[in-house]
């Protein structure tokens, strides 16, 4: 039974920005589901906030909508396009959810919406957890197998209490209902963390409902992904088995596919509970995965949870088995059935059958806590990594050692040089689960402990722990062999050993090393990933490289181009650079070359096997790039390599790879360097007559002091050679410069403190352009809402720049040109600029694509990365403007004045992350960027854009109600206006009293709160911090106040956070929220899909 | 926690070498795992990721040499529970990295150890995928493993494997067989009564019967009709079994007396061939068979498809897309392979008998095929009535 053909059209709704426990994996499961629906004919109609996915990329839908993702919004979507059904399950719990709204409003009966691939009992049985131990008590009654947790479900602080009594004590985990990524859950000990987890938890929870939970902290972690069709055909995708046991989340956790320490008796009793759940709770078609916990002692088995939709997982599992569960899924949803969908791979063979692996596949969490010095940086039941490096082998160790190096991390490689340690001491670090706790683990082992004695502290599987020595006595044996002989090289390398690691213990040169490895004709291979273990031939190249015998690379004649993808996502360098790379391989493949993707991120486009002609799911290390290009030569002719588009990763091993003899394509690695280098790049300026801040570079603090000294405080200090502002600080005065130097571990001779100027007050400006070597393409300017010193990442801009005249952009155009050239790009460049005065300084420029051109690109709908691959290739600007891929006429500095405003938002992954003893941390945005994901909104005039970005980020700005304002004094005087305003819409202004005395004087009526430090007032007068706890308060404005007074302000803020009340941390944002209210009280607020703004503006072009 | 043996890397490596010759003369090198010896047989490959146990122990694979593609072999050790026969009856194995630590809370004993402690002689360390690749793209053929004393020159190896039995022709059930005749009986209240021949059955196939209150006579493969008869079975069931269907005559012949009884029957992989040409079909070598827990079969009556365990690599040849007529009156093929429409399945319209090509029993492997037992089941109830 084909496809329905009830529906003509579908509404997909996105996950919105990325945010920790709901990143890229969403849009890669989006744009395979809205690709299958449209070439099944169906109109489909898309909303996401997030610009910087491929998903709204104006052909992957037929309307596109870059709109708030809140049901008043997509409600107008609905109204505007009336779509026959609503696809919910594949922009995670946030598309879930607003799906959920839509339904319990009435929404899609009033418009006659179905929803597909879910029903809304399913999704209720699924996610809510007392219906769901009906379920798995259910299915323990038909089938004999699972059971829940013992719990108890609580809706308040004294059923919290009570239920830890019925559950016989602590320690015990709260989970909230209806939460994404396990936010807000966690493990309690005693009652004051019991009291705190589960507050939050009630809290965060939209039904005000939390879960106590008997503990199975150190039990064996399974996952299975399952698929069942409307026929109720069901298929296991994939098994997945955590490395650390229960306790850490499993996006924390490190994972293996497929499971590595069952027997088949127990797999299949896993098997049969999880497809008995699917059944119970109705998914009627399409994907879940269900959570298992294991007693290693007995094999009893609990079932934790279940995701009624497409997950995190399951893009894992996709890319993990060749096995594209989101494609399936919405085939699925339009009434195919399994049996009727071929698999990819094969071609031949149907999708109704399980995946078989004969590889391992490893995946491991990235971090940032090094963002967040003072979060808690345990690993608990909630989510905190920001990103993932997935890694394939032919063996567990090969495949863990690739993970590890692709996290691109000091420290996250195995290390056998130097003293390990005090082995107890060491142990004991184990117990606690952190980022890089393995390689605890494995200094313990190397300082001496036993399996047991690991397997006491971390309840790490025995065969997992034995695999760690396993890898430890190899690296013993390359230390102590008296010649690498090319069968220990060998032996080391099928167990993961990257040349650098064999350099290190051996002491040589990594490039030694590899020269011996060539010389003695050690090289890997590189085998398919064909979800069949070889039963049938793959037409799929996804490869994996090996240290096997036979390679599957197969000859062929078309040039190629090899992009290196920017691997896990972190925060400074996220999914807006897999969007650059995805857009190079569909240009450079529409220009007739056959494109290879080089990344080890699983939840990305750029690693889907239809993405590229091939696919190297690899680490982007030197060696692992190097032997990739190898292999491509061996097949064919190389065009070349992009290493310009993603991200900082590929851009550090440019030179390098030049070294090695690989055509670099596109900028070259001298004129990155000319970028990179301060003074290289000071002498590009000065040729062209720019003025940059004062600057110097220090390597002690006398020479700091000295700099600073001459250009006067505050200055802006940074390492060099870092991303996303790591370490970055505005210095107000000679104490934290000493502080600052003295803390700092990544200042050496080589690698110098950098000291600015800072410009206070600065307008802070980004540009992306394209330069071919003759001709300037200026792809967008935006002006940042925030001043300069706010790190460009997590500041809001706009584009067209709103404050900016003809004579500037003129200013602009000309330096970018000047810079272009004199630095020597060949592609895409990032220039940030500060207006401070009247004097335009030119603060730094990234001859690489930035996070702003997937912002650039949508709001100008120009596709820039398309353009910069085809530029590196050799094509003009005006070459690409003949083809139509860029404009004929004009560019992004040339936009016509009735063209739409976009705003970009960065979204703060604040609510994450407590300190130790439990507090929130603190959000004054700073030179150092935290953000993880954005959002966009756009409009014909500015204030509805901004007001549409704040509803996309934080949830709608308030309209009316109680606003509280503190400001730092130089603060003061630009607040008077926007104050006024806020008055003017009816607000009522609380203040504290040095505010309140500045807006009385100029007439605005203003309520005096108490401070914090103040306490309760002697009638019981509340602090400000109690009003916003208390949901008094639905506006916050507090910027901070430099270097004193910062305490105060920190409660408040933490406090918004914790109440989810719009906070502003600048006067500038402050005074785009007023028109962004201005707007809203305007009423009127439409929605447009991208498409259309598109039209208009080629219309105002032509 | 429980650990045994603990190797090292360098006791692995310290293994004797081996070497893994095909019959066309292509030669994986690597080390000896299980017994040190030599050893020959049809190289055939099994995709499932779990069940090694079951499968060494499966009957069946009676002069084959079973690589495994799955990387990881000996992870969860070997228990007492899931063997599926009495002993391991692979001609030899062959896997690319065994665990040197097993754990499981029910493992007693390492494998390496179980399979020396038989006599079973293995290989490790191998590309086991480019070996399966090539057994995909050249056909299932022979192959030999040596390792230690029995290593000579390359040529002299070669000649050897060619020089082994081929697997086409060879009768091989009567060596799996069971000597004596036993019985499994009902788990719980008994129901029925059913004569097993055992052609090489496997463990669980007898306890799925148990389950649904079927007491099981199992029977050797060299019992007469009278033999099936003594316990007046309510049915009659035919095993799986290794070797080639078309020399099976007498269990061929021995059906053919149960269908003309009108006995309830059901058969099970060389069963399921064994009723193919009890109804006059032929049967045939696949090019390299079956062998997994992945495989998707559509049951053509409901339409539905169930993931099953598979271990043939010999199938039936009948018309997939007509009824055709036997001397047993009309029958069609029931059950389908979606990978590659090899026949599954067949059934009888006019006489109660059944049989599958695959393992509903699924030990290893999904449980989605267990309703064929109920099928029986239904079969003799009606019958009954």
């Amino acid at each position: 039974m084909p496809k329905r053909t009830d529906i003509q059209s579908v509404l997909v709704i996105g996950s919105g920005p990325i945010v920790i426990g709901q990143a890229a994996e969403f849009d890669y499961s989006g744009t395979q589901a809205c690709r299958v629906l449209k070439s099944e004919g169906l109109r489909v109609i898309l909303v996401n906030s997030n610009p910087a996915t491929i998903m709204t990329d104006p052909e992957i839908a037929d309307a596109t909508y870059v709109e708030p993702i809140t049901p008043e919004f997509v409600e107008k979507i609905i109204a505007k396009e009336r779509p026959d059904a609503l696809l919910p399950t594949l922009g995670g719990q946030t598309a879930l959810n607003t799906a959920i709204s839509l339904h319990d409003a009435g929404t899609l009966d009033k418009y006659g919406v179905e929803l597909i691939g879910a029903n809304v009992e399913a999704i209720n049985k699924g996610e809510d957890r007392d219906l769901f131990k009906d379920v798995v008590e259910e299915v323990r009654k038909k089938i004999g197998h699972g059971e829940s947790a013992r719990s108890v479900i609580c809706h308040s602080m004294d059923d919290v209490l009570k239920g830890v009594e019925t559950l016989g004590g602590y320690p015990v985990v709260v989970r909230p209902s209806f939460t994404m990524g396990g936010a807000g859950s966690g493990f309690a000990h005693d009652e004051e963390e019991l009291r705190r987890i589960a507050g939050q938890g009630l809290t965060l929870s939209p039904t005000t409902e939390v879960l106590l939970e008997e503990s199975i902290l150190g039990w064996k972690e399974y996952e299975l992904e399952l698929m069942r069709d409307k026929n109720d055909n069901v298929v296991v995708v994939c098994s997945i088995e955590n490395f650390d046991p229960m306790g850490v989340h499993t996006g924390d956790s490190i994972t293996v596919a497929p499971a590595m320490t069952l027997t088949d008796r127990e797999y299949q009793v896993l098997r049969d509970v999880g497809i008995a759940i699917i059944r119970e709770v109705g998914v009627d078609t399409g994907g879940c995965n269900i959570q298992f916990a294991v007693n290693p002692a007995d094999g009893r088995v609990i079932v934790i949870e279940m995701n009624p939709r497409v997950s995190r997982s399951s893009a894992l599992a996709s890319k993990a088995t060749g096995f594209p569960i989101a494609k399936i899924a919405a085939k699925l949803a339009v009434g195919y059935t399994l049996d009727e969908i071929p698999n990819d791979i094969t071609e031949q063979t149907p999708a109704s059958f399980e995946p078989t692996l004969d590889y391992v596949v490893v995946k491991a969490p990235r971090f940032a806590f090094e963002k967040f010095p003072s979060a808690d940086s345990t690993l608990t039941t909630t989510m905190k990594s920001v990103g993932e490096a997935m890694a394939i082998g032919r063996n567990f160790t090969e495949a863990l050692q690739k993970a590890l190096r692709s996290l691109e991390k000091k420290g996250s490689q195995f290390t056998f040089t130097g003293e390990p340690g005090d082995k107890e001491e060491l142990l004991r670090e184990a117990v606690r689960p952190t980022d890089g706790r393995i390689n605890s683990v494995m200094q313990a082992i190397r300082a001496g402990a036993t399996p047991e004695e690991v397997f006491d502290a971390t309840k790490i599987d025995p065969w997992f722990v034995d695999q760690l020595f396993l890898v430890k006595e190899l690296a013993d044996e390359l230390a102590e062999a008296p010649e690498l002989t090319p069968e220990l090289l060998a032996e080391a390398k099928r167990h993961g050993f990257s040349d650098q690691q064999i350099g290190e213990i051996r002491g040589l040169r990594e490039d030694v090393v590899r020269e011996v490895r060539h010389a003695l004709g050690v090289r890997p291979v590189y085998k398919t990933v064909d979800t069949c273990a070889a039963e049938f031939a793959a037409r799929t190249p996804y490869f994996y490289s090996s240290y096997d015998e036979e390679t599957e690379v197969a000859p062929r004649e078309k040039p190629a181009v090899i992009i290196l993808g920017s691997g896990p996502n972190r925060i400074g360098q996220g999914i807006e650079f897999d969007y650059s790379c995805v857009h190079a391989s569909f240009a450079l493949s529409d220009a007739g070359y056959e494109t290879v993707m080089v990344n080890c991120n699983p939840e990305t486009v750029s690693t889907d096997y239809d993405t590229s002609d091939r696919l190297y799911f690899e680490p982007l290390t030197l060696e692992d790039v190097l032997e990739i290009v190898h292999a491509e030569a061996q097949a064919g002719p190389i065009a070349g390599v992009v290493v310009q588009l993603g991200g900082q990763t590929p851009l550090g091993l440019s030179q390098a790879l030049k070294d090695n003899g690989v055509p670099v394509v596109g900028t070259p690695p001298e004129a990155i360097h000319a970028a990179e280098d301060r003074g290289a790049f000071g002498r590009v300026l000065a040729e062209a007559g720019l003025p940059a801040p004062k600057h110097g570079t220090a390597t002690t603090f006398a020479e700091a002091k000295t700099i600073a000294d001459e250009i006067g405080y505050p200055v802006l200090v940074r390492p060099s050679y870092v991303l996303g502002g790591r370490g970055m600080e505005i210095v107000y005065d000679e104490a934290r410069l000493e502080s600052y130097i003295a803390e700092s571990t990544e200042i050496s001779p080589s690698r110098p403190v950098l000291v600015d100027r800072f410009l206070d007050d600065a307008i802070e400006i980004d540009v992306d352009a394209l330069y071919d070597g003759e001709e300037l393409y200026l792809g967008g300017v935006m002006e940042h809402i925030e001043e300069a010193g706010i790190h460009s990442g997590d500041s809001a801009c706009a584009l067209p720049p709103i404050t900016l005249g003809g004579f500037d952009i003129k200013r602009l155009r000309a330096s970018t040109e000047a810079i272009a050239k004199g630095v020597g790009v060949r592609g895409l460049i990032n220039i940030q600029f500060a207006l401070a005065g009247d004097i335009l300084y030119v603060l730094e420029a990234n001859p690489r694509a930035s996070r702003t051109v997937p912002f650039t690109s949508k709001a100008t709908a120009v596709p820039l990365a398309k353009a910069a691959a085809r530029i590196s290739l050799g094509a003009t600007v005006a070459e690409l403007r003949a083809e139509g891929l860029l404009p004929r006429n004009g560019d992004g500095g040339t936009l016509p004045l009735d063209a739409p405003i976009s705003v970009k938002e960065a979204v703060l992954p604040w609510s994450r992350f407590r300190d130790t003893s439990g507090r929130g941390v603190d959000t004054v945005l700073g030179p150092e960027m935290r953000s993880t994901g954005e959002v966009m909104g756009i409009d014909s005039v500015f204030g509805t854009a901004y007001a549409k970005s704040q509803a996309g980020a934080y949830g709608p700005l308030p309209t009316k109600g109680r606003a509280f304002i503190s400001v730092a004094n130089r603060d003061k005087r630009s607040m008077i206006f926007p104050a006024r305003e806020l008055v003017a819409h009816g607000f009522e202004l609380l203040a504290t009293s040095g505010t309140a005395e500045v807006l009385r004087r100029n007439g605005i009526n203003a309520t005096v709160v108490r401070k914090q430090s103040e306490g309760t007032g002697p009638n019981g007068e509340k602090t400000i911090v109690q009003l916003i706890h208390d949901g008094e308060v639905d506006l916050i404005v507090n910027t901070p106040y430099g270097t004193g007074g910062r305490l105060d302000g920190y409660e408040i803020r933490t406090a918004a956070v914790a109440r989810a009340v719009p906070c502003l941390t600048t006067v500038q944002a402050l005074a785009a929220a007023v028109q962004g209210i201005d707007a809203l009280h305007h009423g009127g607020v439409d929605v447009r899909s991208l498409q259309e703004h598109a039209e208009r503006l080629t219309a105002a072009r032509d | 926690m429980t650990t045994s043996k603990q190797g090292t890397a360098s006791q692995r490596k310290g293994a004797p070498p081996a070497v893994l010759v095909l019959e066309d003369g292509r030669i994986f090198r690597g080390r000896a795992y299980g017994a040190v010896g030599e050893t020959f047989g049809e190289a055939v490959f099994s995709t499932g990721m779990t069940g090694y146990q079951e499968t060494l122990t499966d009957p069946s694979y009676r002069r084959q040499v079973v690589v495994m593609t799955a990387p990881h072999v000996g992870n969860t050790g070997v228990n007492d529970e899931d063997p599926e026969s009495k002993r391991i009856w692979v001609a030899g194995y062959v896997v690319r990295d065994p665990a040197r630590v097993p754990s499981s809370w029910r493992h007693r004993r390492t494998l390496d150890d179980e399979l020396a402690a038989q006599g079973v002689v293995g290989i490790s360390g191998i590309d086991t995928r480019a070996l399966t690749r090539h057994l995909r793209e050249r056909g299932a053929m022979r192959v030999g493993i040596f390792s230690g004393d029995a290593v000579r020159d390359d040529a002299a190896l070669v000649a050897r494997v060619q020089e082994a039995p081929e697997m086409k022709g060879a009768s091989l059930y009567e060596e799996v067989t069971t000597e004596e005749a036993y019985v499994v009986p009902a788990i719980g209240e008994k129901k029925f009564t059913v004569a097993a021949v055992d052609l090489g059955i496997k463990g669980m196939t007898p306890h799925r019967m148990a389950e649904r209150g079927i007491e099981v006579h199992v029977l050797p493969a060299t019992a007469t009709l009278d033999d099936i008869y003594a316990a007046s079975p309510d049915g009659v069931f035919f095993s799986n079994g290794p070797g080639d269907p078309a020399t099976a005559d007498h269990p061929v012949a021995l059906m053919q007396g149960v269908l003309e009884r009108g006995t309830p029957l059901f058969g099970i992989c060389f069963g399921n061939q064994l009723l193919g040409r009890a109804l006059g079909f032929g049967t045939y070598k696949l090019k390299y068979g079956h062998r997994g827990i992945n495989q998707p079969v559509q049951d053509r009556t409901t339409g539905k498809v169930e993931v099953t365990a598979h271990n043939h690599g010999f199938a039936v040849d009948a018309p997939l897309d007509k009824v055709s007529e036997t001397p047993f009156g009309r029958a069609e093929v029931s059950h389908v392979c979606l990978n590659d429409n090899v026949v599954e399945g067949l059934q009888l319209l006019d006489k109660p008998a059944f049989s599958v090509q695959y393992h509903p029993e699924a030990a290893a492997g999904p449980h989605d095929a267990a309703y064929l037992f109920d099928r029986f089941v239904s079969l003799m109830e009606d019958q009954r009535a």
